[in-house]
């Protein structure tokens, strides 16, 4: 099964209920996904500022936070329960190896706009442990795991992001996963847990390299993907939507004036402002929606 | 009477709906605040009259016997799946698989729905005013699937004996679906269930039929890439 869910705001006066209307979408998909959850937030970049998004376990956060001080000396670092937030104008080749270095840290994403938060446990558990209510951007994508192809770990849990600003959800399974991985691991792509999911980002990732557009990869995507698959995937401009093309996973999407918001069932966004107006539709199999700039 | 899901829970609206006195005059609901909810209506087994008043979820009105649903809204999958008889008339779109397996019945969708419609539909009417996405009627075995718009890809795949009538484009048929003669009879048939949506103004002389070439009936070697 698994839930996800995507908002993009076209109105920025709603900018600071992001939080808000993506907690209410999560809660509803949780009967969808009760294993894990996760969610990537989008903000306004900060184009000299870097954030990584890691996650820390069997360590204080006093003690990880001098570690971090002695080898990031900018490093301003944000606590939301098992993640933190660094943020520092250190460009990724360098700060990637050292988050590596860490042993109780493990990354979960970076860039100058996303922050991504990620854990297992029911999804109501997961979104208040983490004050998702509280916070504010521009576009979110949430995720909410019934665990079929990996084990039900933080590693195994979506959103994926490999690549700057970049993450995936998915609803569905791959089957040529394991081949796709060796090809984009020798392209340099680094893909860190077994899951099928965390391919297709990589294989994201790898068309975004290639300069193409998101819609552009997906495209392809859709010859190179084989298997069953709703992706929400986005970018620091914007997200986009795309069905396998026997479209046995389920998508809805509502669009109003103010924002687009698509979920795995509608019952997902029932409580979305002036949802009963909006243009509601089912994304076409095989065809690649996308918002933003 | 009105329902309220916000209010009370989706387990006591079905309950009371579907035990419903024989004796009570008391025979047409509303239920308001749908919210997407699933199962709304499921197993309804009355001569009631119900109108859900928004969104609904998956399986809406499955399993539906003698009442007379509609919904002012969207429906999510498998609308009045497995339906004996009564009405479904959903005023919006239907997700996929709407009037999966029915035996009976009538659904009448004013939108359009996506894949897999009428899915081993068993003697429902099912009439689509606007169009249907791939694989409708995929293993149809009874019954009439109307559509007034366009059909995705493979229509009809693996068809038994239901009929299909449709005005717009087929994209592409299914395996063993082929276009057939209209006969007065199949018109007649048609006539009524355009009558019974409302669709009066529509001219049957528009409409093609399609059914089972039932060349797939039994094994045959020369169609083993059909299989």
């Amino acid at each position: 099964m698994c839930g996800i869910v995507g908002i993009y705001l076209k109105n920025k006066k709603l900018n600071k209920d992001l939080g808000k209307l993506l907690t209410g979408m999560m809660n509803n998909m949780a009967t969808r996904g009760p294993d894990s959850a996760g969610f990537a937030i989008y903000s306004p970049e900060k184009k000299n500022k870097y954030k990584y998004s890691v996650c820390f376990s069997g360590i204080s956060f006093k003690e990880i936070k001098s570690q971090i001080i002695k080898k990031i000396k900018d490093a301003k670092i944000k606590v939301i329960a098992d993640h933190l937030i660094i943020e520092t104008v250190l460009a990724p080749t360098k700060v990637l190896d050292i988050i590596n270095n860490f042993k109780n840290l493990s990354l979960v994403g970076y860039g100058n706009s996303i922050e991504i938060f990620k854990q297992v446990g029911n999804p109501k558990d997961v979104v208040k442990n983490f004050n998702l209510e509280n916070f504010s951007g521009t576009h979110a994508i949430g995720h909410t795991r019934m665990a079929t192809e990996s084990a039900i770990t933080t590693d195994g849990s979506h959103p994926y992001s490999t690549g700057k600003d970049e993450c995936l959800v998915h609803n569905g399974s791959l089957s040529n996963h394991n081949n796709l991985r060796r090809s984009l691991t020798k392209k340099g792509i680094e893909i860190r847990s077994q899951n099928d999911t965390e391919v297709a980002a990589g294989y994201i990732s790898s068309g975004l390299l290639d300069k193409k557009s998101l819609k552009e990869t997906l495209i392809d995507g859709l010859k190179e993907l084989d298997g069953f698959y709703t992706f929400i995937s986005g970018t620091k401009n914007g997200m986009a939507i795309v069905r396998d093309e026997i479209a046995c996973k389920p998508a809805v999407v509502a669009e109003t004036n103010d924002y687009v918001a698509i979920a795995s069932e509608f019952q997902a966004m029932a409580h979305l402002p002036n949802v009963n107006k909006a243009k509601i539709f089912e994304p076409d199999p095989g065809l690649v929606y996308s918002w933003g700039k | 009477m009105n329902l309220n899901l916000k209010k009370d829970s989706l387990r006591n609206v079905n309950n009371h709906l579907q035990n419903i006195d024989k004796k009570s005059n008391d025979r047409s609901f509303v239920i308001s605040n749908p919210g997407g909810n699933h199962a709304i209506c499921a197993g309804l087994k009355d001569e009631i009259e119900v109108t859900v008043d928004g969104h609904v979820g998956y399986y809406c009105a499955g399993m539906n016997m003698n009442a007379q649903i509609t919904i002012n809204g969207n429906v999510g999958t498998g609308v009045a799946e497995n339906m004996m008889s009564g009405t479904v008339h959903v005023k919006g779109n239907a997700s996929q698989s709407a009037g999966a397996t029915a035996h009976g019945g009538t659904l009448i969708i004013d939108g359009d729905t996506s894949s897999r419609c009428g899915i081993s539909m068993k003697g429902i009417d099912i009439i689509v005013k606007g169009s249907v996405g791939h694989m409708s009627a995929f293993m149809a075995q009874s019954g009439n699937l109307v559509i007034c718009g366009d059909a995705g890809d493979a229509l009809g795949d693996s068809i038994y004996e239901a009929n299909i009538f449709i005005k717009g484009k087929v994209k592409s048929l299914g395996a063993d679906c082929e276009e057939k003669k209209i006969t007065v009879k199949d018109k007649k048939i048609l006539k009524s269930l355009l009558s019974k949506s409302g669709l009066n103004d529509k001219n049957i002389d528009d409409f093609k039929m399609y059914g089972s070439a039932r060349k797939l009936y039994n094994f045959n070697i020369d169609n083993v890439s059909e299989y």
